[in-house]
């Protein structure tokens, strides 16, 4: 995939003749998309992304050049664009940066995986996707099975004037399967997603048939139930809900680039203010939480950021405290505050920002069964379907796919239309119980930044019990 | 000054290589085989501002082009980045269709494939006057000096082409700027966009100041606003963002006929809306192609939702095919491109008299169904809210989560429309700037429900 002809070594003696440190990310990514509907083909793409991000450090200020023109000649034109445009905008910088935020790096990351996704074919894909359609029809109301796989190949390679020479190669898959019920006017979507750094080995057919089957039957029975009563009460998620709980309610508010101002415009500030670290009790002493670039197949492993950050894992919120926030090398400089390797970009096209990697809720010590047993009134909710929260990451409102109450410490009925809302600190002093055993999630499709990107990040979570929550349905 | 449409500009290179690339590409075709090209092109500067000073700078130059091959009864798209190197090019699309070919031998029938026909010939461009380079940060901070004003910069060439092999062929080309912007007061906060093809210094300087303006208000008292039903204004662009909702699958035939419509009572006449409201897609503003990527024209008006009734649900040839319906020229996602919302009759000058007691809302956030078979919309106020008593601005609000039904929100609920419009251009910068945009008027809505 990668073009060892790229001339980097002589485009960055070019560009250190006009900056005073130069870099060089070349990023190849290939996507493949298949989706199969009702048991037709929906939808089979690919798509190759390919170009150099070229940075140059100017007048203590980066700034960037894309190019898609891999010739020595297309990358010198490229870093001249950058080094003039940067000089211009120079004067007016946010901060007054140095080499100091590339530290030289050197090294290779590949994707855990048991079977390399070359060696799939397309009919094993097609074929395992159609399995689960076809597995999906077991009622004339199930008018929507829909199974589609992503397969996403890159290979990022940095290289900079001070020596840098890292190269990274992730196999990703992101698979969701899907079925909608309907009568008359209602209707109601049951889904199971399969996602993270994965090859070939993600493909077996007998796990899509099950799971088709499985989301099915459970989208007839959401048809059947009756709307999720609204009252307060205690509140079990599973850690396909907990994924989207963790990425909004502390993710978001501990990137320090949200803190320090840069996303105001567009995604939002935060709550938390710099002089908050080391001492906001964030949620009771049971939460725990971590930057993990280092778990085996979570979508935002990897071993260097795109400043060349060497990544390792570092606690954010300790026994309920917050210690650390979500910053690069550039926002602990602007901050004066610890941060982690999270320097990345979406694309070559791109400039790197402060992104949420692998952001993980620690296992405590309970079982589901000891967290169910501990609800007197209650409801437990899977799979998140819909996500709001406001710009400073407080108030937010989640639905969920499916649920079931608890009565005395025992599951009872379904229940459909499922919500919850709350405030973010508050909710987590809520925080109760938490599992010993995790599953990692992760979406594809985290929006931020000005150009704006979307980036892959992972989530991995026990469940979790939370006391006393504004639960609500949808309308009669 | 600078532009991009010159012999030597991006949008002439990008059409000469589109021309020939996809000249080539189409003459390797064989017998039994039809295939569609398009291609997406933008050089763009996009310049990030904090505090009003630069936080990134980013030059993106890009071309990307996608082959759609059909071939014995399958379909199989690739697309890839163009280097910009005719013979590399040339060579590596060559390689994409054989790819296209050989993976069609493994891929089952595809019965709703639609037929590749040739739907005409179109060329777009528009040319632009934009801020040389050099000039955008001195321009845009010049008159924001003492502003703490955030945001992002984003001006260049964008271009979309199509391609096929009956001879269809369709170009379209733009030069514009977007400054998407926030001034802030600690944490209070106003909002402003400034788009065009000619940058105008005085009327730059007049938009920062409407939304100083916006911004000054805040400095009255906060007030505290408690959940529950209250009459609410919302501004034209919170409008446009409510509308918005109407691209998650609310006007798309698939959507409906798939159990995924949160209109499914709008499609099916067991409800109506508001008979002040009237939607259509309205291509005359010319804020993108009328072709969509199978290089259908769509018809420059077409009627969405009139007097409060649905008249055409978006249609795309792949769907019509599937459900035997009549196409529309939609896109594949069916989602409106060119959304123009009619005017009422309700004067700027007597909004916050009309209002009387409520929320002034400029503008909304991170909105999502919460309840999509009842058309339950959540998100959150944000930017320059207020507080209106007896028709007077009491004083800012903060932050209040709402959740309320499309159904009554544009349905028995709607008091008014405002007799202005604003056109809210696409500011979306995922993957490449988007093109496109709504015109909206603002809208006066009776016990909007506010619930955090």
């Amino acid at each position: 995939m990668f073009n060892n002809a790229i001339p980097h070594e002589l485009a960055l003696q070019h560009a250190l003749k006009s900056a005073l440190w130069a870099g060089l990310r070349f990023s190849s990514e290939t996507t493949t998309q298949r989706a199969v509907r009702n048991d037709k083909p929906e939808r089979n793409e690919s798509s190759l992304e390919e170009g150099v991000m070229c940075e140059v450090l100017v007048d203590g200020h980066f700034g960037h050049a894309a190019t898609a023109d891999l010739s020595l000649a297309g990358l010198q034109r490229a870093f001249d664009r950058a080094v003039a445009t940067t000089r211009a905008t120079s004067g007016h910088k946010v901060h007054a940066f140095s080499a100091t935020q590339r530290p030289p790096a050197n090294g290779k990351y590949t994707s855990a995986r048991q079977r390399n996704l070359d060696a799939t074919s397309v009919a094993e894909i097609t074929d395992c996707l159609l399995v689960a359609s076809k597995a999906m029809n077991v009622s004339d109301k199930l008018v929507n099975r829909s199974a589609s796989a992503m397969i996403v190949q890159t290979q990022i390679n940095f290289f900079s004037s001070n020596g840098s020479e890292t190269r990274q190669s992730f196999d990703l898959v992101d698979i969701t399967l899907s079925a909608t019920a309907a009568e008359g006017l209602e209707s109601q979507t049951r889904s199971w997603q399969h996602t993270g750094q994965f090859g070939g080995e993600s493909f077996d057919r007998d796990t899509f048939a099950q799971q088709g089957e499985r989301v099915a039957q459970q989208a007839l029975a959401l048809l059947a139930a009756e709307n999720c009563p609204s009252a307060r009460m205690d509140l079990l998620l599973m850690p396909d809900q907990m994924m989207l709980q963790i990425h909004e309610s502390i993710g978001h508010p501990l990137e320090l680039d949200r803190i320090l101002g840069d996303e105001r415009n567009y995604a939002g500030w935060s709550f938390v203010k710099k002089e908050d670290f080391g001492h906001l009790k964030y949620g009771s002493a049971l939460m725990n939480v971590s930057f993990d670039p280092t778990k085996s197949n979570e979508f935002a492993s990897y071993d260097f950021d795109d400043g060349g950050n060497p990544a390792t894992k570092e606690i954010l919120i300790k026994n309920g405290v917050l210690q650390r926030g979500l910053g690069s090398l550039e926002s602990q400089a602007r901050s004066g505050l610890p941060g982690v390797a999270n320097f990345r970009s979406a694309s070559w096209n791109r400039a790197p920002i402060d992104r949420m990697g692998n952001i993980n809720l620690e296992p405590g010590t309970s079982s589901l069964d000891e967290l169910i047993g501990e609800v007197g009134h209650g409801v437990l909710m899977h799979t998140n379907r819909s996500w709001s929260i406001d710009d400073y990451r407080n108030k937010f409102q989640f639905g969920c796919e499916y649920a079931q109450m608890i009565e005395n410490g025992a599951l009872g009925q379904v229940v459909r239309n499922p919500n919850y809302r709350g405030v973010t600190v508050d909710f987590w002093g809520r925080l109760a119980g938490v599992g010993h055993t995790d599953s990692t999630f992760g979406t594809s499709y985290c929006g931020k930044g000005e150009p704006s990107q979307v980036i892959r990040v992972g989530h991995a979570s026990p469940p979790c019990l939370f006391r006393d929550v504004e639960v609500f349905g949808g309308q009669a | 000054m600078s532009t991009g449409h010159g012999s030597g500009g991006f949008a002439a290179r990008v059409q000469a290589h589109f021309d020939a690339v996809a000249a080539r590409v189409l003459s390797d075709l064989v017998a039994g085989e039809e295939l569609t090209i398009n291609v997406t092109a933008e050089e763009t500067l996009f310049v990030r501002f904090n505090s009003n000073r630069v936080r990134q700078n980013t030059d993106v130059e890009q071309i990307n082009v996608s082959l759609c091959l059909q071939s014995n009864g399958r379909t199989v798209e690739k697309s890839r980045t163009m280097s910009g190197d005719l013979e590399s090019d040339q060579a590596a699309l060559t390689r994409l269709l054989a790819s296209c070919r050989d993976e069609a031998l493994s891929l089952p029938l595809d019965p709703d494939q639609v037929p590749v026909v040739n739907n005409g010939v179109s060329i777009e461009e528009f040319s632009g006057a934009l801020l040389a380079p050099e000039d955008v940060v001195p321009s845009v901070v010049a008159s924001a000096t003492g502003c703490d004003l955030a945001g992002l910069y984003a001006g260049g060439v964008s271009i979309r082409g199509n391609r096929n092999s009956k001879g269809q062929s369709h170009w379209f080309a733009t030069e514009t700027f977007v400054l998407d912007y926030s001034i802030y007061n600690g944490p209070k906060a106003a909002k402003g966009c400034y788009a065009g093809s000619t940058w105008n210094a005085s009327e730059w300087a007049t938009n920062l100041e409407r939304t100083k303006t916006l911004l000054a208000l805040q400095s009255l008292p906060q007030q505290d606003v408690k959940p529950g039903s209250y009459r609410t204004y919302l501004a034209p662009r919170a409008f446009s963002d409510l509308l918005g909702m109407l691209n998650w699958n609310a006007l798309s035939a698939a959507a409906w006929k798939q159990g995924r419509s949160p209109f499914k009572k709008l499609a099916e006449h067991e409800t109506t809306l508001s008979p002040l409201l009237t939607i259509e897609e309205n291509f005359s503003v010319g804020l993108t192609p009328r072709f969509n990527s199978l290089g259908e024209v769509s018809e420059t008006h077409l009627p969405l939702i009139s007097g409060g009734v649905l008249k055409n649900l978006l249609v795309s040839s792949r769907t019509a095919k599937e459900y035997a319906m009549v196409a529309n020229g939609a896109c594949a996602e069916e989602s409106p491109r060119a959304m123009d919302v009619s005017a009422g009759t309700l004067d700027e000058k007597d909004v916050l008299a009309a209002l009387g007691t409520g929320l002034y809302l400029s503008n909304l956030h991170y909105l999502n169904w919460s309840d999509p078979v009842s058309a339950r919309v959540t998100g959150m106020t944000r930017y320059a809210c207020f507080w209106v008593e007896n028709g007077v601005i009491a004083g800012p609000i903060k932050d209040l989560r709402w959740d309320e039904s499309l159904y009554g929100a544009l349905g028995s609920k709607l008091m008014a429309l405002t007799s202005h419009t604003e056109i809210d251009p696409a500011v979306d910068t995922y993957y490449r700037r988007s093109l496109g945009g709504s015109r909206t008027p603002g809208a006066l809505i009776e016990g909007f429900t506010f619930t955090l």
